[in-house]
């Protein structure tokens, strides 16, 4: 199991794609690919973009399907964030 | 190049401006102004010194400015992003102004630094939820710019608070490829106006014509922001080529939100003067209580169906003989 602090990386407003891109690269997918769980925890984050979200989680949900999701856990979500985190998740099922 | 600029230069009420601009001789920009008095939204602002910043230094000049209006062109910083030796005096700065001069935004890293330093510069600590719409605009806005418009000199912003109308202002502009030239690298758009129309249907990137947009992209960013404006009832414009979109207020009570932006209350003007590039000018009004939590969930609804809608659209049944 792996966690990823958003904060640490994108700040108390999630919106840089550069800093999202390399979480993907670097944490998200490397984890999923070894089929462990991967918890990303937005304590403190008080908003993300859709493109930060997107930019995220969408090729592990495009990589993986949607099963991916029974293996990532969003934590500490306001409700702001957890409203764009379901845009994605359900767009990105809808577009497969 | 020449622009006029009236009285009152607001979204609402643009396409004056828009028109009086005459791209001839691009070497020079040279901007007329009303002999009384100017109201200028931050988006005609940040047009002219889009503009300013492609001609060489020196050859930018306005014609003779009222006292007023100058001390706020100066105080927007105008005259320092185009070059001119302002030397007029500063007026004694009034308190209560919020506004965010013209800023050039041309890495993430500036970006993200300009996003942290707005909001109190906008004094919106009291209106969490407007707040959050702005920051989230903004952001996504600027992103845009740096992806897609290959502008040499990024994206020019400003923002301005009006305390009559109790809205915020912005204006984020940029002098790049245009929006048509982006769509068109995976979708078809013959004119300005149709590459307007798709960029701001939910879904629709330049960088893949694949559903859920590449890894990194979604073609979600417009169809939000422009969500935004429909939900607040605020204006909203989208200028590129020479096509320009302005949304217009939808009365009553929001429940559904078109996917087409043709669907909304709005004009669509074509044929107008050519700007390469794109402007885009939003206003957010500080009244609105709702969530931005529950906006998003609207959205939600909206974006999901229009994706669901097109791949029906495109399903094909087996053909047998």
């Amino acid at each position: 199991m792996k966690t990823i602090r958003i904060i640490k990386h994108a700040g108390v407003f999630a919106e840089n794609k550069d800093i999202a891109s390399k979480l993907r690269e670097e944490i998200v997918l490397p984890v999923l690919r070894q089929n462990q769980e991967l918890r990303l925890d937005f304590m403190n984050i008080e908003g993300a973009t859709q493109s930060f979200i997107h930019a995220l989680i969408s090729q592990a949900i495009r990589e993986f399907g949607s099963e991916v999701l029974d293996h990532i856990v969003f934590m500490n979500c306001n409700d702001s964030i957890r409203a764009i985190v379901e845009i994605v998740v359900d767009y990105m099922q809808a577009s497969e | 190049m020449r622009l006029h600029i009236s009285n009152s230069v607001f979204i609402g009420n643009i396409d004056p401006f828009i028109r009086s601009f005459d791209a001839e001789n691009p070497e020079f920009l040279e901007v007329t102004t009303h002999d009384k008095w100017m109201s200028v939204h931050p988006v005609a602002l940040a047009m002219i010194a889009a503009l300013g910043m492609t001609v060489p230094k020196g050859n930018v000049r306005f014609d003779d400015i009222n006292a007023t209006s100058g001390h706020y062109l100066q105080r927007m910083g105008l005259f320092k992003m185009v070059g001119i030796d302002e030397t007029r005096q500063i007026v004694e700065h009034d308190p209560s102004g919020r506004f965010v001069p013209l800023t050039m935004i041309k890495t993430a890293t500036e970006q993200t630094q300009f996003i942290t330093d707005i909001m109190p510069l906008l004094h919106l600590d009291k209106a969490p939820e407007q707040a959050e719409a702005i920051r989230y605009v903004v952001s996504e806005l600027l992103r845009n710019v740096l992806e897609h418009a290959d502008a040499a000199n990024g994206a020019i912003v400003a923002a301005q608070y009006y305390p009559k109308t109790n809205r915020i202002g912005i204006g984020i502009v940029d002098t790049g490829v245009g929006i048509k030239s982006t769509i068109n690298h995976a979708h078809r758009a013959w004119t300005d106006a149709e590459a307007i129309k798709l960029a701001l249907t939910p879904g629709i990137t330049g960088t893949t014509s694949r559903e859920g947009g590449t890894i990194d992209n979604a073609g979600a960013g417009l169809f939000f922001i422009k969500s935004i404006a429909v939900n607040n009832h605020d204006f909203f414009m989208l200028y590129s080529g020479d096509a320009l979109y302005k949304l217009h207020k939808r009365p009553g009570e929001i429940k559904y939100l078109h996917v087409n932006p043709l669907n909304d209350p709005h004009a669509l003007q074509e044929n107008i003067p050519y700007w390469h590039g794109t402007v885009v000018g939003i206003d957010i009004s500080l009244n609105q209580t709702q969530r931005f939590a529950d906006l998003m969930t609207v959205i939600r609804k909206s974006y999901t169906s229009a994706i669901k809608e097109r791949k029906k659209a495109r399903y094909r049944k087996a053909r047998f003989e």
